[in-house]
């Protein structure tokens, strides 16, 4: 497990959410939807955040404000320190032969990065506003849908090896639609490394941690 | 060495998935162990507030053959002290667990959760558990009591009265939160509150129960700090364990003994243990006032 005090380097804005930008230090960014513990200044447990952009020598994390943690790290400034741990967490699985990226909201989070690495395949985005909308400039090759339309009602008629991430009534939907689609959930977390027990889905009739054997599960086949 | 024992609140850990954070520690105390499998509360588990955090996990484990089975090989190669948290729903449950890990050699200590918030309490007084634990097993039995009682170092009395080797101080305290429209935050409505809203509660509950036993003490409740473990040693215990700011950083093993060294040397203590229930003083004067009705 890696851990670094990173300094933020730039904090930007984009649509309703902020892109926290830090200086790598020793940390790698590891794979595709895996995720970052992020201290959250002021409060008592860390936020988990899947790594969106990965340029040289940084990592870069989108963070929604809706509550206090994620408005405090969102808060942060060019030159503050915070506490980071990771990567954590099993990512996709690359080895796709017609990738398809989709995301809802703040779950293209991940998908900057997965572009990048898959060699920038299409993208299916959805959100709720055109103001939401504006970060889907983070994601190339991308078709954007807003309210009331529905990623899944803007999916090719064979959408080939799925690769997604956002709330959980769309991942749903995309396990309904695509047998196989890989998915990354989200669950509130309190530790990102297997000692709480917080984060659990149900799985084949038992709990399993989401930081452990996810976030990215496989939908049924 | 420190003199204090730094180990883990039991729950707050998985030696196998973090092998490091473990064998920092002086000793590991496993996620408590029931008789049967269990898969636990239904999510939403965790909630955080603003000065601690809920959980309702709901004692999810492999049950006592998994563990003993398949868990337990694993754990000895950690090379850390092993205690083993025993729960139950009877006094039935703690005897059938109790004598499974009697021969367990890799097992040193066995803590005893009395006290768990997210599940149904077992019929029996803590005091009747610890007896029928004391009967199934010679290892030493550490009691893991709630802060939610009136007079902890009544139960203290009982528990050690009833074959109690330790006391494990404090529990998590049942707590609620809601979201902004109101409704619960936990599926199961309530959750266990720790982190630092309960450390006040835990130096009160230790130094209450310093006061009232002559066993060794594990204090535990919102550590985050050195000065925090030394505040514990000063009110009593003589190990300390860490929850809640494990799950905030996993150094915190490494970081907070040498904070409590530091802490200890600053205030003419060579060693940490040597602040061991400076703060449990029970003056003359004092009690005089109180038989006297003045104060």
């Amino acid at each position: 497990m890696q851990r670094a005090r990173l300094v933020v380097s730039a904090s930007e804005r984009v649509g309703p959410y902020t892109l926290v930008r830090l200086g790598r230090g020793p940390l790698e960014p590891g794979e595709p939807g895996q995720f970052f513990m992020l201290e959250a200044p002021g409060r008592v447990l860390p936020r988990p955040f899947s790594l969106c952009v990965a340029p040289e020598g940084e990592l870069g994390f989108l963070v929604d404000p809706i509550g206090p943690g994620t408005r405090a790290i969102a808060r942060l400034e060019a030159g503050d320190a915070i506490a980071v741990t990771g990567p954590l967490g099993r990512g996709y699985d690359l080895d796709v032969e017609r990738p398809l990226l989709v995301g809802g909201g703040i779950g293209i989070a991940p998908l900057p990065y997965l572009s990048s690495r898959l060699g920038e395949p299409p993208a299916v985005l959805g959100f709720r506003t055109e103001t939401h909308a504006e970060a889907a400039a983070l994601v190339p090759n991308a078709t954007v849908v807003i309210d009331p339309t529905l990623v899944t009602e803007a999916l090719p008629a064979d959408p080939g090896d799925v690769l997604a991430c956002g709330p959980e009534p769309m991942l749903d939907a995309l396990a309904a639609l695509v047998p196989g689609a890989q998915l990354a959930h989200e669950a509130p977390m309190a530790c990102g490394y297997g000692a709480c027990y917080g984060c659990v889905v149900p799985r084949d009739d038992a709990y399993v941690r989401l930081c452990v054997e996810g976030p990215v599960l496989r939908a049924a086949a | 060495m420190s003199g204090v024992r730094i180990l883990n609140a039991s729950g707050c850990l998985d030696a196998l998935v973090a092998p490091d954070v473990a064998r920092s520690l002086d000793a590991f105390v496993t996620k408590t162990i029931t008789p049967l499998p269990r898969g636990g509360n239904p999510p939403v588990r965790i909630a955080e507030t603003e000065s601690g955090m809920l959980n309702s996990i709901g004692l999810q484990g492999p049950g006592i053959d998994a563990f003993v089975e398949s868990h337990l090989p694993r754990l000895v190669g950690l090379g850390t002290e092993l205690w083993v948290s025993v729960g139950g729903f009877s006094a039935a449950d703690f005897t059938l667990v109790c004598e499974r890990l009697d021969g367990e050699d890799a097992v040193a200590v066995l803590e005893l959760n009395l006290s768990c918030p997210n599940v149904d309490e077992a019929p029996e007084t803590a005091a009747e558990l610890v007896a029928a634990a004391r009967a199934a097993t010679r290892k030493p039995l550490f009691a893991k009591l709630s802060p939610a009682q009136w007079d902890v170092a009544a139960s203290a009395r009982a528990v050690v009265a009833a074959g109690a080797d330790g006391l494990s101080l404090v529990n998590t305290i049942r707590g609620l939160a809601l979201d902004a429209s109101l409704r619960p935050r936990l599926a199961r409505t309530v959750g266990g509150y720790s982190g630092p809203a309960l450390r006040p509660i835990a130096l009160a509950c230790v130094h209450a129960c310093a006061a009232a036993v002559e066993v060794p003490i594990v204090g535990m409740g919102g550590v985050r700090t050195g000065l925090d473990a030394l505040e514990l040693v000063a009110v009593g215990a003589s190990s300390v364990a860490l929850g809640t700011v494990l799950f905030a950083d996993p150094e915190a093993p490494t970081r907070i003994r040498d904070e409590l060294t530091a802490e200890a040397s600053a205030r003419g203590y060579a060693n940490p243990l040597d602040a061991h229930a400076v703060a449990v003083v029970r003056s003359e004067k004092s009690l005089q006032i109180a038989q006297n009705g003045t104060a």
